[in-house]
Order: C-alpha cells, then structure tokens, then sequence
C-alpha cells in the first residue's frame, strides 16, 4: 500500500489548520496584553480555517 | 512548539515509511526515475528554496530594494525554461544519473573528474552554511541553543535522506515547499493591508529612504551610480541571466538532479516549465517582505557587524523581525516552521547531490569500479551522513570565520559558470572534442580564481573585471562569471578545431544534431511544454514592464 504524496500533506494541514485556529479562538477570548500589529484581524482564526479547508479537500481527493 | 515538533515528526515518518523503496541504485539516487511533472517541478524549486534563498534575498530586498528581484526573474525564468525545452531532452535521453555523469558520457573521464570533485567540495560547504544560517534563525525566533539547532537538524535531515533515499528527499521538499507558502504568506498579505497597497508602500519607501529608486527593476539602471545595488543593466543581462542564473539552473546538479527523476520525456520538460512558474511567484513571500520591512519597521536594520557593534538588528533578520510582528503562537509556530522547512530542503538538496555525485562519479569511477549495487547504495547512505557530518564541521568553521559568507557566493561561482560553457558547448556542438572541454572547464574556472584574487589584492582592478571602480560586490560576481565563461567558450573552441573530433555514432544521445529527437506533434496544443512555456515567457515580461 502507497499514499500519495498529496494525500500526507493534506493530512498535515488538516492538523495544522486545527491547531491554528484553536490558537486563534484562546487569543480571541483571552487577548494578550500587548496585541501584534493588525491583531484585530484575526488572521490566526482565517487562515486556521482555510487550512482546514484546503488540508481536508486534499486528504479526500488523494486518498487511494 | 507542537507546530515545529509534529514537522519534525511528518519528515521523519516519511523516511521511514520510503526506506522499503530505497533498495535499488535507481531508487537511492534517482528515486526510480518514476516522479511527475509536477512532483519533479515542485521539488526542483524547493530543493533552491534553501536558508540562504529565503532569509538572504529579504535582507538583500531591504538593503537594495526590488533589484533584488532580478535574481528571481530575469535571473531564473529563462534559464529554467531552457533547462526545459533545450537541454532536459540530453540529460533525459542519456540516461546519466548526474552532470559530471553526462561529461564523463559527453568528453570523457577527466572532465567528469574535474567537475565532480569541484561540485562535492562546494556542495558540502554550501550545506554547512545553510545549516548555520538555520540554527541563527532558531536562535534569534525561538531562541534555541544554536549546537542543539545545528545537531537536531542535521541528524533529521541524515536519517530521512540515508533512509529513503533522493525520494524520500523528493516527497519531503514537495511537504516542505507547501509548507513554506503556507507560513510565508501571511507577511505580504498583512504587510500590504498595513501599508495600505503597492501605491502606498512605494510612496512610504521612497519617503523613508528619500529616493524612488527602491522600487524600480530597470529604469535606474543605466548607470552604476544610479541604483542601491551599484550595478550596470549589461551585468543583470549578461552576468546575472545569461552566465550565472544559466549556469545554475542547468548545470547545479543540485536542481538538475531533480528533474532526472521524473517519468518520461514530457514530464522531464514540462517539471523546469512548471516551477518557472511558482518562481515568478516566489518573490512575493521573500522580496516584498524585505521592501515592506523598508516602510513598517520602526527600526533601521544594518549589516552584521555594524548591528553586533550597536546592538541593533541586521538585514538578515528582517524575516523574522516581520513574522514576529504580525504572527501570534499559532501562526508564529507555522511560519517557523516553514523557515525550518525551507532551510532543511535546501540541506537535503546538497546532501542527495553529494552523495550521488561521491558514489557515483567519484567513488565509483576512480576508487572502486566493479561492485554490486546494493555495494553503491550502501555507499550512498554512508555518503549521506558523512556528507551531513562535514556540513556540521563547515558550519562551526562559518560560525569561527563569519567573512567565509562573504566568499561563498563567490567561490560557487567560480565552478558553475564555466561549467555551463563546457556543458552548452557539449550539447550543441558536435566538433566540441574532449580535450577541448576538459581544457576549457579547467582554464575557465582558474581565470575565476584568478580574478578574484587580481582583485583581492589590488582593489583598483575592480574598474577593470566589474567595468567601473563603483561596481559592488555583486556586480562584480556578474561580471566574473561573464569572463570566465568567454575563457571557457574560447578555450574549448580553439583546443577543440585543432584536436580530433568524436565520430558522430559516439554522440547519439548527447548532442544536437546527431539525436534525434522524440516529436510532439501528436500532443494537443495545451499538453505541449512549450506552449506553457510561452505563457510563462509572456508573464514574465508583462511583470518587467510593470515595474520597470
């Protein structure tokens, strides 16, 4: 049995994505005491999802 | 942390679980010649994504501002795209598993001699410094002892290259390519809403730094004078595009070795044509941050010695200093990650190298001719982790002599752009004979040195090899390597006419003219290398003109 390349990246950006949206939602609720520049954004919480997003569309796709 | 430690985790799952393919020399060095276009291609550029690629163009995007691009453009697409079309179906059709394999097939044993033991030496010593530059981010970003950064990824790198091999190599820099798009981008995204778009941040460039010269690839380059990096257009076109980025991208067995892997002909052809066109991209996550440190920053980077003497920061950290500006714990850990993930394929990308060029072109041909092949890949995993220890020793000498980075760029170039004139000549040039390349490669690269050292000792002979004493140090690398390769290209045409060609049925398979080669008339316009080429080409010069 060989998995695709495709298929093992997918998985890690699944992971990813998860934990950076989980870090995302703990700034969210409890802000740190000195923001980053543009932290209203949010960008932990975007980018987090779109990883999820993207990581799960590969791990279907190329999954054998 | 968990972010950087489940990467170390993925890299090493991945040797691991391609150890049971690696049996065979084919599977070792060439990954069973069974990747995809897209595999191939993506791996090619990452495998060039290395520590000093990503951290050494944003500090030199902030030092001379979008010049910097030039190395990325003009200084790569082209190259590539002929690396693709013109000289991939030579490599291809040889069957060579290496370019010192092709001049052993093209001009004999002492050319490939010649050309291994120079790549080898250089190879290494490009590895260390990539590990060195990687342990200073470590230190600086998470603040790692630098020993413990330099043996942890070293050793990682060793065992997932010595177990799976160069594919194990392969599948880990496609991993690592995504991961550093991912964690890279963010900083141009956030660094553009801050600066309020492209009009905006030249407007804020060009205030802080009282010139408009930092955002302008061509039109300051009419003169020396006239632009940050002191640089004449000839030395971009000449130097930079035609010589060194060709030598580079179709010679450095680095790359190359890559794209030897793929499946077929079309997908040899159509990888180059492929991260051509992720490498007009790449600029946006490793040019623009440097240019957007230029209007966001509240401080002024400088060089390192002037930032050890002021306890300040220097240009080499303007990535970092930009990921800790917008990225928080989660986002932070990525883009760590992805600087680890860039500097660890550059490492594997000279490791793999190495070791097919040792066993193979070294080791095989001049100490051991006749073993079995489980012989040779058992070599080439030994290689491997000798290869990584010497690494670790020339990242402690870095660590001991810091002006060593000085010479590197320049000590690379004194092999590749000859190289390239012995190699271009061999391919299209059926009278090229073997005396004349190995003459040619060897004169070639001592007028390099030669150079070099006329201007070491005498800093006026700077006007004389860089065309103006305002030349700096990159201009002069540019035209350095322009001269060497002309001392190259005559040498082997002169010594050539007045020795004994090939006869032609010896160079089937090798040169243009006595190869033929395999039509694509049957392939559909959008399946044809070429045509994605041209599209490539075409965006190419529309983003020229754009910021001219």
């Amino acid at each position: 049995m060989r998995y695709s390349i495709w298929y093992l990246i997918g998985l890690l950006i699944l992971v990813y994505g998860v934990l950076i949206l989980g870090a995302g939602i703990a700034d969210l609720i409890n802000p740190p005491a000195h923001p980053l520049v543009l932290a209203q954004l949010h960008m932990g919480i975007w980018w987090g999802a779109m990883m999820i997003l993207l990581g799960a569309i590969y791990a279907r796709v190329f999954r054998m | 942390m968990a972010i950087v430690a489940i990467y170390f985790v993925a890299v090493l799952g991945i040797g691991f679980y391609l150890k049971r393919q690696s049996g065979t020399g084919n599977d070792f060095f060439l990954a069973g010649r069974e990747m995809t276009a897209w595999i191939a291609g993506l791996s090619f550029l990452s495998a060039n994504l290395g520590a000093l690629e990503l951290m050494g163009w944003a500090a030199a995007s902030y030092q001379y501002g979008i010049l910097a691009v030039h190395w990325y453009w003009i200084g790569a697409i082209p190259a590539m795209l002929f690396l693709g079309l013109v000289m991939m179906p030579f490599y291809y059709i040889s069957k060579t598993h290496s370019v010192p394999g092709y001049l052993k097939l093209r001009f004999g044993e002492p050319s490939r001699a010649l050309s291994a033991v120079t790549f080898a030496f250089m190879t290494v010593l490009m590895s260390g410094i990539n590990m060195y530059s990687m342990a200073l981010v470590m230190k600086v970003v998470l603040g790692w002892d630098i020993n413990f950064s330099i043996w942890v990824s070293s050793i990682t790198v060793a065992l997932y290259v010595a177990l799976g091999g160069l594919r194990s190599a392969i599948f880990n820099e496609v991993l690592q390519f995504v991961l550093i798009w991912l964690g890279a981008l963010l900083i141009p995204i956030l660094g553009l809403i801050e600066a309020g778009g492209w009009g905006p941040l030249k407007q804020q460039i060009a205030v802080r730094m009282g010139t408009g010269t930092y955002t302008h690839l061509w039109s300051t380059l009419g003169s020396f004078s006239d632009n940050p990096m002191g640089i004449h257009w000839t030395g971009i076109v000449f130097g930079l595009s035609f010589v060194t980025s060709f030598g580079y991208w179709t010679t450095d067995f680095l790359v190359v070795q890559r794209i030897l892997t793929a499946k077929d002909l079309r997908a040899a052809k159509m990888a180059p044509v492929i991260g051509a066109a992720f490498k007009i991209m790449v600029p946006f996550i490793v040019i623009l941050p440097g240019l957007l440190a230029l209007a966001v920053l509240p401080m002024k980077l400088t060089g390192e010695a002037a930032a050890v003497a002021s306890n300040g920061y220097s240009y080499n950290e303007v990535l970092p200093l930009m990921l800790a500006r917008y990225c928080g714990p989660g986002l932070l850990g990525l883009g760590v990650t992805a600087l680890i993930a860039g500097f660890m394929s550059g490492m594997a990308g000279n490791v793999t190298a190495f070791s097919t060029v040792w066993t193979y072109d070294i080791y095989r041909a001049l100490i051991k001719k006749n073993a079995p092949d489980s012989h040779y890949v058992g070599m080439g995993r030994w290689s491997t982790v000798v290869g990584v220890l010497v690494s670790i020793g020339t990242a402690y000498l870095v660590m001991g002599f810091l002006s060593i980075m000085d010479y590197v760029q320049a000590l690379f170039s004194f092999f590749i752009a000859p190289l390239f004139g012995t190699v271009i000549l061999g391919m299209l040039w059926k009278r090229a004979t073997p005396m004349g390349g190995f003459w040619g490669l060897l004169c070639g690269t001592l007028s390099s040195v030669g150079m070099w050292a006329w201007v070491k000792i005498d800093p006026s002979a700077l006007s004389i090899i860089a065309l103006s004493p305002n030349a700096k140090d990159m201009a002069e690398n540019m035209y350095r390597a322009l001269w060497s390769w002309l001392v190259c290209v005559i040498v082997t045409v002169v010594v050539s006419l007045i020795t004994k060609p090939l006869p032609e049925n010896q160079l089937v398979g090798l040169v243009y003219g006595a190869t033929e080669l395999p039509s694509e008339g049957h392939l559909r316009l959008h399946q044809r290398p070429i045509f994605w080429a041209a599209i490539v080409a075409l965006v190419l010069a529309i983003l020229n003109i754009w910021l001219w």
